[in-house]
C-alpha cells in the first residue's frame, strides 16, 4: 500500500519533456536575447533589463500560485509582502548591514515571511470576501507605515542612494543588466524547484484537499488552519524575495512597491498563465509583460485601459476567447480611431449580445472537438492499418 | 471638540450616501464590487461638467448626476454584471478591477488627471457659529441630504412593497425566487439605485473627498470597510458604521495626524476578526 503510494507520487513528481522545453528555453534567452549577436540582427538586441522584470515578476505570481492555486486563498495585498522584502533588501545594502546580495536576499525573504505568518491567522477566519479586505488592510498598513516613517523608507521620494555589493563577492551588477538577469533567473529556477518539490509533496497533496474541501479534509486528519498558515507564510517568504530581487536589480525602492495596482496586476498576470500548475507564473509574467510592452509603446499613457478591457473579457469569455476578442476590440477601436467612451460602448454592445456570442462559442467548441476527436480517430485506423 | 464630531458626523454621512449602494449589491447578490467607486467618480464628473462648463446651478446638477449616473449603473448591470453573478469570486474581482482601470485611464484621457473642483454656490461657502460649533454650511447640507435621503430609503425599505420584495430577496434569495419574486429585476432596480446613489455622494463629496480619476481606487477601501463593518442585511447597520468610520478618521486625522490612516485599517482588520458578519449584522439566513 505504502509502496503504491510511494510510487503514485513520485510518478507524479517527475518531470516532463515541456518542463524541460521550458527552461532551456529560459537559458537560452540569456544568449539570445543577450546582445552578444546583435551585430547578426536587431532581434538579438539586449532584452535583459525587461528579461529581469518578467523573472521577479514570474517568482512573484508564483509566490500568489502557491496560496491561490494550491490554497484557494484570493489576496488583494498580495505586494505588502513583496514591499517589505523590497524595502528590506534595499535599506541593508544602504546601510551596508549585509553586503553580500544572496545573504541579503534570504533574509528579507525570511523577513517577509515573519510578516506572513503573523498575518496568516488574520486569514484563517472568514469568507472570500473577509480575506479580501484583510490582505488588502495588510498592505494598505504596509504602505502606511513605509509613508510615515520618512527617516528610514525615504517616504514618497523612495529610497535612494542603494547601492548593492557584488554577488558571492565575485560578480558586480553592470549597467546593462546581464548579471542582474542571470542572478535573478537562478534564484527563480532553484525556488521554483524547492516549490515543485513542495507541491507534489503529501503536504502539497494536502493543500489540494484543503483547497478541494475544508471540512472533508480535517475529518480525514489534516490540520487545515496548520496547512494555511504554513502555505501563507511560505508564499509570503517567496513574494519577500521577488522583492528584493526588484530592490537589487534596481537599486531603489519606492512606496509604489506596496500600491494596489501591483496586487490587482498580480491577479492578472495569474490569471493569464493559469493556476495550479506552478507554470502559471512564469508563463503568465513572460505575456503580461509582453502585453504590457506592446501597449505602451501604442498608448503611452492609457495602457490600462487596455488592461482592464482584457479583464473584462478574460472574465466573460474565458481565458483564449476573452483574450482574442479583447485583441479584436483593440484592434477595431484602434483602427476606426475611436475614443475611450465608444469603445465602452462597444463593450456593452457584446455584454447584451453575450448569450448569442457564448452559444456561437459553445458551437465553435464542439466543431473543433469533433475535429480533434475525427483526426485522432484516423490517426489511430492508420496506425491499426499500418500493424 | 463638537466640530470635529459635526465634520465626522457630515464625512459619515456621505460615506454612507457613497456606500449603500454596495452594501445592498453585496447582501443581495454576494457580489464584490469593486467598481462601484467608479460610479461615484462619473456622478462627480458629471457634475463638474455640468455646473462648471455649462453653467447650470448647483442644486440642478445633483439630481442630474442621480439620474445619469443611475441609468448608467443600470446599463452596466444588464449589460456585463448580469454575466457575472455566477462565477466565483475571483472572477468577481477581476472582472469589477478590469472596470476600475478602464474607467480610471478613461476619465484621465478626458478630463485630465489633475485634482478639479466643482463650483458650488457662495451661499454655501465659510462657516458660522451656532452655540460655539463651527459650522461648515457646506457639511450643513450634506447633513440635511444625507439624512433626508436616509429617511427616505428607510421609508422605502420599510413600508413600501419594493421594500418588502428588497429585503425578503436579501434574507433568502431562493426562497424569495419560489414565492415568485422576479429577483433579478429587484437587483437591476436596487443596482441602478445604487449606483445613482452613489453618483449624488461622488457629486456632493467632492467638495470634501476630492475629486481625480483614482477616485475609485482610493475610496474603494472605504466603501468595503463601511460593507464589512456594517453588515449587508440592514441599511441601519451600515449608517451606522458610516458614522462611526466618519469620525474616527476625522477625528483620528486631527488629533494623531501620524496614525490617522492607521485608524481605519486597524478597525477594520479587528472587526473582521471579532465580527466576521458585521458589527450590527445578525446571523445571515443563507
Amino acid at each position: 500500500m505504502i509502496e503504491q503510494v510511494t510510487h503514485y507520487l513520485a510518478a507524479r513528481a517527475r518531470w516532463g519533456a515541456m518542463e524541460y522545453v521550458f527552461w532551456l528555453a529560459a537559458l537560452a534567452s540569456v544568449f539570445v536575447c543577450g546582445g552578444y549577436w546583435a551585430e547578426l540582427s536587431p532581434l538579438f538586441a539586449n532584452r535583459h533589463l525587461i528579461l529581469t522584470e518578467i523573472a521577479w515578476l514570474a517568482l512573484f505570481a508564483l509566490s500568489l500560485d502557491l496560496i491561490l492555486g494550491y490554497a484557494g486563498i484570493i489576496s488583494l495585498g498580495h505586494a505588502a509582502f513583496f514591499g517589505l522584502g523590497s524595502y528590506v533588501a534595499a535599506l541593508l545594502a544602504k546601510h551596508a548591514i549585509i553586503n553580500e546580495p544572496v545573504l541579503a536576499l534570504v533574509v528579507s525573504g525570511l523577513a517577509a515571511a515573519v510578516l506572513g505568518f503573523a498575518t496568516s491567522f488574520l486569514v484563517l477566519r472568514g469568507s472570500d470576501l473577509a480575506r479580501l479586505m484583510v490582505t488588502l488592510g495588510v498592505a494598505l498598513i504596509m504602505r502606511e507605515v513605509a509613508n510615515q516613517i520618512p527617516d528610514i523608507t525615504g517616504g514618497a521620494d523612495g529610497l535612494q542612494g542603494v547601492s548593492i555589493g557584488p554577488i558571492l563577492g565575485m560578480f558586480h551588477f553592470d549597467i546593462f543588466g546581464h548579471v542582474g538577469y542571470v542572478y535573478c533567473l537562478l534564484v527563480l529556477f532553484v525556488l521554483f524547484v524547492i516549490a515543485r518539490r513542495i507541491v507534489y509533496s503529501p503536504f502539497g497533496l494536502s493543500l489540494r484537499a484543503v483547497k478541494g474541501n475544508a471540512l472533508r479534509s480535517s475529518l480525514v486528519g489534516i490540520s487545515v488552519d496548520g496547512r494555511l498558515v504554513a502555505v501563507y507564510t511560505l508564499a509570503a517568504f517567496y513574494a519577500g524575495v521577488a522583492g528584493a530581487l526588484l530592490a537589487q536589480t534596481t537599486a531603489f525602492a519606492s512606496l509604489d512597491v506596496f500600491s494596489f495596482e501591483r496586487s490587482a496586476d498580480l491577479l492578472l498576470v495569474l490569471i493569464i498563465g493559469g493556476t495550479g500548475y506552478l507554470y502559471g507564473g512564469p508563463i503568465g509574467a513572460v505575456a503580461f509583460k509582453l502585453i504590457q510592452d506592446s501597449l505602451a509603446t501604442f498608448d503611452p499613457q492609457y495602457w490600462q485601459y487596455w488592461i482592464g478591457l482584457l479583464l473584462v473579457f478574460l472574465v466573460l469569455f474565458g481565458r483564449i476567447y476573452g483574450a482574442l476578442i479583447a485583441v479584436i476590440v483593440f484592434a477595431v477601436s484602434h483602427a476606426l480611431r475611436l475614443s475611450f467612451f465608444e469603445c465602452a460602448l462597444i463593450m456593452l454592445v457584446i455584454g447584451i449580445g453575450y448569450g448569442h456570442i457564448r452559444s456561437g462559442l459553445n458551437v465553435l467548441d464542439a466543431r473543433i472537438d469533433r475535429l480533434i476527436r475525427r483526426s485522432r480517430a484516423a490517426r489511430q485506423g492508420l496506425l491499426q492499418r499500418k500493424a | 471638540m463638537l466640530t470635529i464630531l459635526f465634520d465626522g458626523i457630515a464625512y459619515g454621512m456621505l460615506l454612507f450616501v457613497l456606500a449603500c449602494g454596495l452594501a445592498v449589491t453585496l447582501g443581495l447578490m454576494n457580489f464584490v464590487n469593486l467598481a462601484h467607486g467608479a460610479f461615484a467618480m462619473a456622478g462627480g464628473y458629471i457634475t463638474l461638467v455640468l455646473v462648471n462648463r455649462a453653467g447650470l446651478p448647483f442644486f440642478a446638477g445633483l439630481p442630474i448626476a442621480f439620474i445619469v449616473t443611475a441609468l448608467i449603473g443600470g446599463l452596466f448591470e444588464r449589460a456585463l454584471y448580469v454575466h457575472v453573478y455566477n462565477k466565483s469570486p475571483l472572477d468577481q474581482v477581476l472582472f469589477t478591477i478590469g472596470l476600475v482601470f478602464m474607467s480610471v485611464a478613461a476619465v484621465d484621457y478626458v478630463m485630465g488627471s489633475q485634482q478639479v473642483f466643482i463650483q458650488i454656490p457662495s451661499a454655501l461657502q465659510g462657516r458660522f457659529e451656532f452655540l460655539g460649533i463651527g459650522i461648515g454650511r457646506y457639511r450643513l447640507l450634506i447633513i440635511v441630504v444625507c439624512g433626508i435621503l436616509t429617511v427616505a430609503l428607510q421609508l422605502i425599505l420599510s413600508s413600501t412593497r419594493f421594500g418588502s420584495r428588497l429585503r425578503a430577496s436579501v434574507d433568502d434569495a431562493r426562497v424569495a425566487r419560489g414565492l415568485g419574486i422576479n429577483v433579478n429585476g429587484v437587483f437591476a432596480l436596487t443596482f441602478a439605485f445604487g449606483s445613482g446613489l452613489a453618483g449624488l455622494g461622488g457629486a456632493l463629496g467632492a467638495e470634501i473627498l476630492g475629486l481625480d480619476p483614482t477616485f475609485p481606487l482610493k475610496y474603494m477601501v472605504y466603501f468595503l470597510i463601511v460593507v464589512t463593518v456594517g453588515g449587508s442585511s440592514s441599511i441601519t447597520g451600515p449608517f451606522l458604521a458610516s458614522l462611526l468610520i466618519g469620525i474616527a478618521d476625522v477625528a483620528g486625522k486631527y488629533y494623531v495626524p501620524k496614525f490617522g490612516a492607521f485608524v481605519i485599517y486597524t478597525i477594520m482588520i479587528v472587526l473582521l476578526i471579532l465580527r466576521p458578519q458585521g458589527l450590527f449584522a445578525r446571523a445571515a439566513g443563507r
